[in-house]
């Protein structure tokens, strides 16, 4: 899932301050998973700015409204009415749900009222970690299932650097080292020997590096537009 | 229409080009002694973080006939410094020859390249390839880092130039080949275990002729992942030249052992470093005892002293390990 975190309270508070109606606009879905921006999260921050507002003799009307994703027009659509009775709109999804709404309130103020982090795992309740830095060609398949760019601070394919030590990264001793895990996986499913492969140097066009990238599927947009589910 | 547009439209008669010719070695003083033979001797030299160019001239003073080469490190630890290409440069003209540092963290395969064709234009053969320390920990934490490609893929780059006359994205390299001794960095104590020498070996694979090591002190060891990089044949195309770092303090002995990845230093090396009040002295007679037990491991080609800020103690490691380099050598 996209992992989110919301922006320093503070943050948020100056974000607003020019304005009088504010809409705190909610996502179920990642960022709701990872307790940043769901509909429990916008209940709560709309209360907070409010309470904030009402402390320092502000006059501030705070709304708020979560739908399912904000990545989705179709889910937008039912934010149409309450977007029309603020001056601003402090999204509290992921930055493509903050983006997707600025493309459909063209003539409204969209806030980001979080930090996109990336994408990422529940290692534990209150603990999330990345996984995946979406280069756009996985290669998972040679480095036994973890992933050097998302999990090797250099995105080493043919690792590890001279910083691993103990099985951790140099840049954090609270972070494993990619390729400590890597020769560890591949070493437990008997394929040490994939290690000796030399990885060519990557083509990133699959990664950002090749422009803003887009999917299309033709078939599936013979079909007409795909309800959601 | 554009220039470009124009040659683009009118693609000329394909004309026969002739490949520019092969790089036959030695390339370089230092690949030429190691050819031979010889038992070579670098050490480092550590640009100034301004335009200090006499810092520059006087460690070149300093080492100048001591040892047969002396890296140039790009960056290290990721604070701004003189560009290792001109210091190296600095250092041809001056009569003491370089190898240059290169780290895959601040360059893209075009600008790894490019440098390269710059840097030997300017008389630069020796290259060491690394993937340089994160930036998080130096001048500019909040830089981004490159790491378009790795050392070793880098290796392999600059292998292909030299070797088939061709750029990483396949085109030609035109009119001539950079003639480049290609080194590497190798770290035998370093973790995880499993793969000290196999990552050592895709080193060599790539196009590594030559390997400086993180400092030796932990003879045992060394010599276990030697006899193993011997076993799996490396040994015959790969020059090793061990780290050798004089121990100032017992302090520093145990900083360096706690804080520094890939460092092994056994505790008889600590103890001695204690024993005796004049640490420096102590040092430096551990770096020159190792020197002579590691010249009689097989595969060992040379030394490479790395007396950080303290390159004025070099000529004296090397005259008393009876090297017989220096000034009449």
């Amino acid at each position: 899932m996209i992992v989110g975190e919301q922006k320093p309270f503070e943050q948020i508070v100056k974000l607003i301050e020019r304005y009088r109606r504010v809409l705190v606009a909610g996502c179920g879905t990642c960022v709701s998973v990872c307790f940043a921006g769901g509909e429990k999260e916008a209940g709560i921050l709309a209360s907070m700015l409010r309470l904030e507002a009402q402390k320092n003799g502000r006059p501030l009307e705070v709304l708020e409204q979560t739908v399912k994703r904000q990545c989705d027009m179709e889910f937008l659509e039912e934010m149409t009415t309450k977007v029309g009775q603020v001056d601003a709109v402090l999204s509290i999804a992921c930055g493509c749900g903050i983006q997707f709404m600025a493309e459909r309130f063209q003539d409204k103020i969209i806030l980001p009222g979080l930090n996109t982090k990336f994408i990422g795992v529940t290692l534990e309740q209150g603990e999330w970690a990345e996984r995946c830095a979406m280069c756009g060609d996985c290669i998972l398949d040679r480095t036994g299932g973890v992933c050097p760019v998302a999990r090797c601070a250099k995105r080493l394919h043919n690792g590890p650097c001279g910083g691993s030590s103990g099985g951790k990264c140099e840049v954090g001793k609270d972070r494993d080292c990619g390729w400590a895990l890597i020769v560890q996986r591949l070493q437990k499913l008997g394929e040490l020997e994939r290690y000796a492969e030399i990885i060519p140097p990557r083509n990133w066009t699959t990664s950002r590096d090749g422009g803003q990238r887009k999917v299309v599927r033709e078939d599936l947009k013979e079909q007409g537009r795909i309800e959601p589910r | 229409m554009t220039e470009a547009a124009a040659a683009k439209k009118a693609p000329k008669p394909a004309a026969e080009k002739t490949p520019p010719p092969p790089v036959v070695g030695p390339v370089s003083g230092l690949e030429k002694l190691i050819q031979s033979g010889g038992f070579a001797v670098t050490a480092e030299l550590g640009p100034p973080k301004g335009l200090d160019l006499e810092a520059i001239h006087k460690k070149v003073g300093i080492l100048k006939g001591w040892v047969d080469a002396a890296n140039v490190t790009d960056n290290q630890t990721a604070v701004v410094r003189v560009s290792s290409i001109a210091t190296a440069a600095i250092m041809v003209q001056q009569g003491l020859e370089p190898v240059m540092q290169m780290v895959a963290r601040d360059r893209n395969r075009i600008a790894i390249q490019s440098d390269m064709l710059g840097a030997t234009a300017l008389g630069i053969r020796n290259v060491l390839c690394l993937s340089g320390d994160h930036q998080t920990f130096g001048s500019e934490p909040g830089a981004a880092n490159v790491y378009d490609v790795d050392s070793i893929q880098m290796l392999g780059i600059l292998k292909g130039m030299r070797d088939d006359a061709k750029f990483a994205g396949g085109t030609d390299v035109e009119g001539g080949r950079p003639p480049l001794f290609l080194g590497a960095a190798w770290s035998p104590d370093a973790d995880p275990a499993e793969v000290r020498t196999l990552r050592l070996a895709k080193k060599v694979r790539a196009g590594a002729q030559f390997v400086q090591t993180q400092c030796i002190f932990d003879l045992a060891q060394f010599k276990l992942e030697m006899k193993k990089a011997g076993d799996m044949g490396l040994l015959d195309k790969l020059a090793v030249l061990p780290g050798i770092i004089p121990l100032k303090s017992a302090g520093m002995a145990k900083f360096m052992r706690k804080n520094v990845a890939g460092i092994s230093i056994p505790e008889d090396v600590v103890k001695r470093m204690e024993g005796n009040k004049d640490g420096k002295e102590e040092g430096t007679k551990i770096a020159v005892e190792t020197i002579q037990a590691v010249r009689e491991i097989p595969g060992v080609r040379g030394v490479h002293i790395m007396a950080i800020e303290w390159e004025s103690k070099v000529a004296d490691i090397v005259s008393r390990a009876g090297l017989k380099k220096g000034p009449g050598a």
